[in-house]
């Protein structure tokens, strides 16, 4: 692909931070709305795909590689499975909840049917919710980066 | 008078129809894909349709404690939606992408082999 | 029309019959069996401590699915990485 006009570029600089915002906030608040993980992940996606879209697929692979992508993927799925596994040393089976009551942070119990929201409450919630957040973010931008790269090589046009 | 409530059923049954008349009797390639995926559109919805519980003054209410109307706190189980049919269809979404990404990609690398994308003029291994 | 095409239009016709003939007889808006979604939805704020009662199901009562799923997405990814490789000749 290549590059789009100036109007184009501008327009996509200024809208990116709010997009990214609103992604992260809907996997940040997984545990209190409706969202998290996969939900928020693949808004944001969304939003890096849009600059990707309008800075050509040849600019942005010289910017960033494909194998600095895949370490970030992979700190997500071992973060989300380090996390199970540590259920297994505190609590004695897999996917233990090991903050919840007695833990350092994130260890408030909600009262019965109260309707306030408060961030303190879920216990290993939040932290599954940004691996598996990180991992979306990741996987899904090196998809669409391949395939946009793949398209524009001199021997694929006929 | 009553058949009206089934109006989500009949549109699940519509979607699967229109999904397998382009996967049986069209040529092109990209669209028997995208045939494929309004498939998997219309099984979604009927996974989420089959949860749904009625309460009576205004419907059910989501499943969440967060800002939940009062009248619908006080009698609990009944006036809220079924969780686990929505938690089965957030993996079935992610499932739907994975393969959609992996048949365009075996697409591309079809048109580079054989220059067209007609499926009655690529055949099998004979050459 | 050759002998293809007759087959896939009455093997069309018969699933459209059966599938509007099952599709009207659903009940919508009472579910039959709810018992598991009462426990769940009673039980949700002691022992999780969660408002949410979506979320809670994907990462803490039926974690294990979630594990399969992040499981599939990276073998897609690696699979459109490894199609679009250089060969060498």
């Amino acid at each position: 692909m290549s590059q789009m006009s100036k109007i184009v570029r501008t327009l996509a600089n200024i809208t990116f931070p709010f997009i990214m915002i609103f992604g992260l906030y809907v996997i940040a608040h997984g545990h209190l709305t409706p969202g998290g993980g996969f939900q928020g992940g693949a808004v944001a996606a969304s939003g890096c795909i849009m600059l990707l879209v309008a800075y050509g697929s040849a600019w942005t692979y010289e910017k960033i590689k494909v194998s600095r992508l895949s370490v970030f993927e992979s700190l997500g799925a071992l973060g989300f499975i380090g996390t199970a596994f540590f259920g297994l040393l505190f609590g004695g089976y897999f996917f233990n909840n090991f903050l919840v009551r007695t833990g350092i942070i994130f260890n408030v119990v909600p009262e019965t049917g109260s309707t306030l929201a408060d961030f303190n409450t879920a216990g290993v919630l939040p932290l599954m919710n940004f691996a598996v957040g990180v991992k979306v973010i990741a996987g899904l931008f090196v998809i669409v980066l391949v395939m946009g790269l793949a398209s524009s090589v001199k021997e694929w046009k006929q | 008078m009553t058949m009206l409530y089934n109006i989500p059923f009949i549109a699940v049954v519509a979607m699967i129809l229109i999904g397998l008349y382009a996967v049986l009797f069209k040529r092109n390639l990209v669209k028997i894909v995208i045939g494929i995926s309004i498939i998997e559109s219309g099984v979604n919805l009927f996974l989420i349709t089959l949860g749904y519980r009625w309460f009576d003054p205004n419907g059910g209410v989501a499943p969440i404690f967060t800002s939940a109307p009062s009248e619908a706190l006080q009698n609990t189980p009944e006036s809220m939606v079924l969780p686990v049919p929505q938690a089965l269809t957030l993996t079935s979404i992610v499932i739907g992408v994975a393969v959609l990404a992996l048949m365009l990609s075996l697409i591309m690398h079809i048109y580079k082999h054989y220059g067209t994308l007609d499926v009655r003029k690529i055949r099998g291994p004979e050459e | 029309m050759s002998l293809r095409t007759t087959v896939a239009v009455v093997m069309f016709s018969i699933l459209a019959v059966i599938l509007v003939a099952t599709a009207i007889q659903l009940s919508f808006g009472a579910p039959m069996k709810t018992e598991m979604d009462d426990y769940i939805i009673n039980n949700t704020q002691n022992q999780t401590g969660t408002n949410s009662g979506v979320t809670t199901i994907v990462f803490d009562y039926r974690g294990f699915d979630t594990l399969g799923e992040a499981t599939i997405l990276f073998a897609a990814v690696s699979g459109v990485i490894m199609i679009f490789r250089k060969v060498k000749k």
